[in-house]
């Protein structure tokens, strides 16, 4: 047991990497603080327009939801850092982290608000728009309101998957949490600051997987 | 325009490495499957483990889910692969990666059992019961049935999500799509092998994402 603690709870190493750690959890939030409002508020607009009555552009946004949902973002991340420089566009690893989650969880977002927006009966709208509200108005003031309420659990669950997938960044060498956590260990030869890292992100989102679990139990039909 | 073509879909310089792009694509397969194999089942045994009701067993599985919802899939697997040698547990990169993600898509899994479970209607047991049946004949013969039927539709999201995770496995080094078509193209600076690895994920996983929508569709016109 002293082993094993020795091993992968080592204080002593813990306090040497830490400010490698807290580096990294700063980089970490900075990216889903970049991302995370890029890919909500994309994944609204998608779902908005996949909303107006127009066939066309529903297929293509049918397509380009599908088309990012289908492509892993680890892959989409790769294409972007080390494919897109053969055409001249060079970006920086965090802004390539950034484009890839903000694409990725685009698409898994407006896949929830869709389903959000729909849900909400037509004869509210129909009323809504019958009261002389333009159709913005009805979208901004009844349909967005009334029909994310139905689809919260979704969105905080989305959020926390997002979150966590800022990680990959690790793999085009940006030094978020994980990444950090990669090179102490490899400093140290001590596994302590993965585990640490992981500790990190538990204390993080735990709290909001508890959250999501209590609201899905709130909704869940049980008679 | 033209510059586009010729780093981007300069396919026949691909060709030669078809076998190599092949076993790549091979193993994303079979980790896809062995971790879904194991995973879903090993989910819903957690599930009905916590139907016994044993406060202390069910707080540890609550853990469990929990521990593994919050930590991100490729932490978990760079502690599998990185970490666990330390305490004599050594894993070759896929089996790393195919460990922790069936342990996440358990956790997953047994979410969603457990509130299949919770939906199935509470007089469904009680008739059950009433026939005559044991607790485990009602559960496996009346209540898993429905609730399993109506688990479909989030586990299928779920397993292609975490098939999509495979990938992953690339940072370890295991030999899966992404990692081959990634070293062909950093070892021969032609990023079609990227290309050609997109299309392959998009090959893969396209028709699994359209069938999900279909699913979800077929379930919402029931409930209607």
């Amino acid at each position: 047991m002293p082993d094993f603690v020795s091993t992968f709870l080592n204080w002593h190493v813990l306090i040497t990497v830490w400010p490698l750690l807290a580096e990294g959890v700063g980089t970490t939030l900075a990216l889903a603080t970049l991302s995370l409002p890029i890919a909500i508020c994309g994944g609204l607009l998608l779902a908005v327009l996949h909303g107006l009555e127009s066939q066309p552009l529903r297929s293509l946004l049918i397509v380009y939801i599908d088309l990012l949902r289908a492509i892993p973002p680890l892959v989409l991340l790769i294409f972007i850092f080390y494919g897109l420089p053969f055409v001249g566009i060079e970006l920086g690893p965090i802004t390539a982290a950034t484009l890839a989650l903000a694409m990725n969880g685009s698409s898994f977002f407006a896949e929830i608000f869709r389903a959000g927006l729909e849900g909400v009966p037509r004869g509210l709208r129909e009323a809504a728009r019958s009261t002389g509200l333009t159709w913005w108005q009805t979208m901004a003031s009844v349909v967005i309101p009334i029909g994310v309420k139905a689809i919260l659990p979704d969105l905080v669950s989305n959020t926390i998957e997002l979150f966590k997938e800022t990680s990959i960044a690790s793999a085009v060498a940006l030094q978020e949490l994980l990444r950090s956590a990669e090179i102490a260990q490899g400093i140290t030869y001590n596994p302590t600051p993965l585990i640490a890292a992981a500790i990190i992100y538990l204390a993080t989102l735990w709290p909001f997987v508890r959250l999501v679990s209590r609201i899905q139990k709130c909704s869940l039909p049980i008679s | 325009m033209h510059a586009l073509l010729r780093h981007f879909f300069y396919f026949s310089s691909v060709l030669p490495h078809w076998r190599a792009i092949l076993d790549g694509f091979l193993l994303t397969v079979e980790m896809s499957v062995l971790t879904i194999l194991v995973g879903i089942p090993l989910g819903l045994v957690l599930a009905v483990i916590r139907l016994l009701g044993v406060k202390a067993v069910n707080l540890l599985v609550m853990i469990y889910v929990d521990v593994f919802r919050a930590v991100p899939q490729l932490v978990i697997i760079v502690i599998f692969y990185f970490a666990l040698p330390y305490g004599g547990i050594s894993m070759g990169p896929a089996t790393a990666t195919v460990a922790a993600l069936s342990l996440v898509l358990a956790a997953l899994a047994e979410e969603i059992f457990w509130a299949s479970i919770g939906a199935v209607p509470k007089g469904q047991w009680d008739a059950g019961r009433s026939t005559g049946l044991g607790f485990l004949s009602t559960l496996r013969y009346i209540i898993l049935p429905q609730a399993i039927r109506m688990s479909v539709p989030p586990l299928t999201n779920r397993a292609i999500g975490i098939s999509k995770s495979t990938t992953l496995g690339s940072v370890v080094a295991a030999p899966e799509l992404l990692n081959i078509t990634g070293s062909l193209q950093s070892n021969t600076a032609n990023p079609s092998f990227l290309t050609v690895g997109a299309l392959l994920f998009i090959l893969l996983f396209l028709p699994l994402v359209r069938w999900s929508r279909w699913l979800e569709g077929q379930m919402q016109q029931r409930k209607v």
